[in-house]
């Protein structure tokens, strides 16, 4: 395959914003070891944590070198959704904020697996692990959502507080080409309507965009919680450089 | 999935070779069983690329399988032995072969159903329970447990020991199993 140098840095841009919504997302998940409600959640969690970072290496890999930029980019540099970076909060703001996005990636990547793209590859190995996150969280929304008074309340709490980031989620990102972006989005507001629906949540109604306007997080702009999830992901590789097992 | 072009007498002696590693998670399947080596390159004979694919894309066994392949080539005199970890086509558990499944279950695990292509089988709330009619929506085979053979089991936990199983437990003799899930 003959690139132009272009294409190269527009392929580049479009993995660093693939892949540091994974390894985000997954640094978030992997907070959850030693905390979760019950063990088999806690094994749960850690493994969609594990695939998010494995898919993360893939796309850092095509984008420089993965540790260099996990580790020694600045909170600017890095393009997640700002959905990915918010704190795990109690467990209904986690699952809620994996409802939102493993419905995203899982339609994505599903569009993405069908192309001829320089992500098909990965997208049609990472698809079959995003069903499996997406069918763990639409279960726990049903269970959270349909469950005790004080599940119902927690987890409404949780989906209305994460809605205002997930206008972010469509906008086009430059270098993902032949993706009908409005398309995706409405994909993905029917799906989750639906979950909400049979958990007997009520939609959010209030605006999709953050202060920051959609697109924020794709731009290098990121929420306060950032700065500190940053911190401890990088401290170790920053304070001993070159250290090995 | 060997490459298109016939293999070597070498080659497919290396490829018997690569194919005879244990799996460092589950050492009673060969990477052969399991259906991650997907080709066997070799230049002369002093060096060879060997195809690697993952079962999941942030597998950690990776690492280990690629050390382990280029260690027997070594022992096996191949100079120089390149370990390149593929995507495409996606592994899928419909590349265990009935050997590799017949070892899972004399494991404890049970093995992944064929036909896997269609990944998690949608369920509403409630039913976790397979029978003798099937999944939920009556399209699967049952779960098998592998210790008693029952087809009365129960789903405990989408994710297990590794992100490949799920956690079950046989109603018929109570005991909990791995299943590998299908992918």
């Amino acid at each position: 395959m003959t690139t132009t140098p272009a294409a190269d840095t527009v392929t580049t841009a479009a993995a660093l914003a693939l892949g540091d919504d994974a390894l985000v997302l997954s640094h978030r998940l992997g907070e959850w070891a030693g905390h979760a409600p019950v063990l088999e959640e806690e094994v749960a969690l850690a493994n969609i944590a594990l695939d998010l970072l494995g898919q993360a290496r893939v796309l850092l890999s095509m984008a420089g070198d993965e540790d260099e930029l996990a580790f020694l980019r600045e909170e600017r540099a890095f393009r997640n959704l700002q959905l990915v970076e918010q704190p795990n909060g109690d467990f209904a703001h986690t699952i809620a904020r994996q409802l939102y996005f493993s419905v995203y990636q899982h339609l994505l990547y599903d569009r993405l697996a069908a192309g001829d793209g320089p992500f098909a590859p990965l997208a049609g190995k990472a698809v079959k692990e995003a069903a499996y996150h997406r069918d763990h969280a639409e279960q726990w929304t049903l269970r959270l959502g349909d469950g005790t008074d004080e599940s119902h309340a927690r987890m409404q709490r949780a989906v209305d507080a994460l809605w205002r980031f997930t206008g972010e989620m469509f906008q086009p990102v430059e270098g993902i080409d032949g993706i009908d972006w409005p398309g995706l989005e409405s994909a993905w507001r029917e799906a989750v309507e639906d979950v909400l629906g049979r958990a007997t949540l009520t939609v959010p109604d209030g605006p999709r965009s953050g202060a920051w306007k959609a697109g924020a997080g794709r731009q290098g702009l990121h929420t306060e919680p950032f700065g500190r999830m940053l911190a401890e992901m990088q401290h170790l590789h920053r304070s001993h450089p070159g250290a090995t097992w | 999935m060997v490459t298109a072009t016939p293999l070597t007498p070498l080659e497919e002696q290396l490829l018997e070779l690569a194919g005879s590693v244990p799996d460092p998670e589950l050492p009673v399947l060969t990477l052969r069983e399991l259906g991650v080596v997907r080709a066997v390159r070799a230049h002369g004979t002093d060096r060879v690329e060997v195809d690697l694919t993952p079962t999941y894309t942030g597998c950690p066994a990776v690492e280990v399988m690629s050390l382990d392949i280029e260690r027997v080539l070594r022992e096996h005199g191949v100079r120089e032995v390149t370990v390149r970890t593929v995507l495409a086509p996606a592994w899928s558990t419909d590349d265990i072969t009935d050997e590799g499944r017949r070892k899972l279950r004399e494991f404890g695990i049970a093995p992944p159903r064929t036909g896997a292509a269609s990944g998690p089988v949608r369920v509403e709330l409630g039913p976790t329970r397979t029978g003798e009619g099937g999944a939920a929506d009556g399209t699967r085979e049952p779960v098998r447990c592998p210790h008693c053979g029952s087809a009365e089991t129960e789903l405990l936990s989408r994710f297990s020991s590794t992100a490949c199983k799920a956690l079950r437990r046989c109603l018929a003799c109570r005991e909990p199993f791995d299943h590998f899930k299908e992918l």
